[in-house]
């Protein structure tokens, strides 16, 4: 299965920040969207890092007072990114791999949804209940 | 005002569709404690079930033993099925507004994916999924034309549909008689001169999307051979470590199958099955009367991406091989139904986790859901749908709880059945379909077949005496 099952039915709004906005925006936006990362664009749209509830905590274990620090200062800068044709199993067990629990999804070098690991995971699992409800129905099924 | 899904007033819901997706929705409903639901179930077709009837293989008789449960569902005194009904003809999205709080989209993702190569248009060249309509019987591919006369095959794609085509072409006139394949295709199958079957895959052994039952059964074909190039059948690093990192069983296993073939000996059997892997087609050839005679491959290697996933591109490696007859497998598309708002990116209703999406404002459409393969597209097996519809009839039913639904003025079920008798006075209710259903058993069982399908809508309408 690919990434773009789970854009099917992903709203079309990416929910982005700039690198010079606050932190305390940042947070904002992921109240009040029930998110759990950000990506940071430039001004021409493009992703130069992620931002996610964890760079937060990091930041503000680190940094006091931190909420008006900057978003460039937090995010992760080496950014990971996939396309809609990436196979969810090779994501997974990179995102896994690689600890981070959001990436960012570029079609045609234009940022088109995120995806979390959540969102990975829920697809697979229903892909597997899926198929072990087909195999139940088919027994219960026989004559 | 009168809380709706009470004894006060029942919640009405109108599913469009009647495929795995919608029952699944309407079995979710209807199970719901304490929620009073009147179901109505809309097809275009007088016959339910969508691809379980004319999508599964005629072979895979098991597989459509799931409309068992479909039709439990249907026999619940809240559901109702109005077959031979066209939502966006017969019926349109301002009559449901007037009869439902809640209108579902089930209906599926009913056209092919395009290679995007040169000549894809040439004779000879076709969409899987007609192919698939043809031999299923579904009433719009029943006039196909497919040159059968054709020695050489060539099936692009390496999924579950295009190991269907490849099988139902390579099977015995035995072998397709004891199935519930269309009359008219068993007939020209019989007569079939295909000796060769092509299957096509971009990416190597590893990444073949079709499971291992699928596959496993191409080698145990009554008068086909299976044949796997060695080299072709050997994995690459990056493969046999992805492996490895992902410990999946599954692939590994299919992998093994696939290699077992590449050291088979051929038992010297009529037909053969050539499986290629890492290839891709850049052109077909045609002759002077615009006929496919060949195709241009072009041999591809794997690398990976910065996700991991193990994709193709293509080598300065290229080859030709001719066949008169092309298949393309690389997946469905949804179609657009009329004023619902539509994702052309990726071919489905344009949605959040089944809730219709208003492409203006970005909220959700009041009223509107969709489930199956028009909500996420044309991923999984049957039972995928289960989890995908149970997903929307919850966004449904907490909807209903803020009393965000839609306020129809004529929501009894009585209105809404005079009004599809007017619309369509032939149209089928579920009793209807389980007597035509009746019939097609009767007259499949006299030539020893689980059923003989009506192929044609005027048929269907005149065995009912309509």
């Amino acid at each position: 299965m690919k990434i773009e099952s789970i854009l099917a039915t992903k709203s079309l709004n990416v929910i982005t920040v700039r690198p010079d906005q606050s932190l305390k925006d940042a947070i904002d936006l992921l109240v009040e969207h029930d998110i759990g990362a950000l990506i940071v664009v430039d001004e021409l749209g493009q992703p130069v890092g992620i931002i996610s509830e964890r760079d937060i905590i990091r930041e503000a274990a680190r940094t006091e007072p931190f909420l008006d620090q900057n978003v460039a200062r937090a995010m992760t800068k080496d950014l990971i990114v996939a396309s809609p044709q990436d196979d969810l199993g090779a994501v997974l067990q990179t995102m896994i791999a690689g600890h981070f629990r959001h990436l960012p999804i570029i079609d045609q070098e234009r940022l088109i949804g995120v995806i979390s690991i959540r969102d990975v995971l829920k697809v697979q699992l229903d892909e597997y209940q899926g198929e072990v409800d087909t195999l139940t129905e088919i027994i219960e099924g026989q004559d | 005002m009168e809380l709706v899904g009470t004894d006060a007033i029942s919640l009405r819901v109108a599913i469009i569709g009647s495929g795995p997706a919608a029952f699944y929705a309407a079995d979710h409903l209807l199970k719901q404690d304490g929620l009073k639901v009147e179901i109505d179930m809309f097809e275009r077709f007088p016959t339910p079930y969508g691809l379980v009837r004319t999508g599964v293989a005629p072979d895979h008789h098991k597989i459509k033993s799931v409309t068992k449960k479909f039709a439990e569902v249907a026999s619940d005194p809240h559901f109702r099925f109005y077959g031979f009904v066209e939502f966006g003809k017969d019926i349109e999205l301002s009559d449901l507004r007037e009869h439902y709080h809640q209108i579902l989209y089930a209906t599926g993702a009913q056209t092919d994916k395009r290679i995007g190569i040169p000549g894809e248009d040439l004779k000879g060249s076709h969409a899987a999924n007609e192919f698939i309509g043809w031999y299923n019987g579904h009433p719009d591919y029943r006039d196909c034309q497919f040159d059968l006369s054709q020695e050489r095959a060539a099936i692009v794609g390496m999924g579950n549909v295009a190991v269907d085509v490849a099988r139902i072409l390579l099977l015995t006139p035995d072998e397709l008689a004891v199935t519930d394949i269309a009359s008219h295709a068993l007939a020209a199958l019989s007569q079939s001169r295909v000796k060769e079957v092509y299957l096509l895959g971009r990416r190597g052994p590893a990444q073949a999307t079709f499971t291992n039952p699928e596959i496993k059964e191409l080698g145990n074909l009554a008068d086909a051979d299976v044949f796997v190039l060695p080299e072709e059948a050997q994995l690459d690093d990056l493969s046999r470590a992805a492996l490895e990192a992902r410990d999946d069983r599954g692939a590994r296993r299919r992998v093994e199958i696939l290699q077992g073939y590449a050291s088979r000996k051929p038992a010297g059997r009529t037909r053969q099955l050539f499986i290629r892997f890492l290839v891709s087609p850049v052109e077909l050839l045609g002759n002077a009367v615009g006929q496919v005679v060949s195709m241009r491959l072009v041999r591809n290697a794997l690398y990976q991406t910065e996700a991991g996933t193990l994709s193709h591109k293509a080598t300065d490696r290229a080859e030709e091989l001719s066949t008169g007859l092309v298949f393309r497998s690389v997946g469905y598309r949804g179609t657009p139904l009329p004023r619902v708002p539509f994702n052309e990116l990726w071919g489905v209703i344009l949605n959040e986790e089944g809730r219709v999406i208003d492409p203006e404002t970005q909220q959700p459409v009041v009223g509107e859901y969709c489930s199956g393969w028009i909500k996420r597209g044309p991923t999984g097996v049957i039972g995928t749908n289960k989890p995908d519809s149970v997903e929307t009839v919850n966004c449904m039913l907490e909807d209903l709880a803020h009393g965000s639904i839609l306020r129809p003025s004529e929501p009894e079920v009585s209105k809404t059945e005079h009004l599809v008798r007017e619309r369509q006075p032939s149209y089928f209710s579920f009793a209807d379909w389980l007597r035509l259903d009746a019939i097609e058993v009767k007259n499949g069982r006299a030539q020893d077949r689980p059923r003989e399908k009506f192929t044609r809508v005027e048929d269907m309408l005149a065995a009912l005496g309509r």
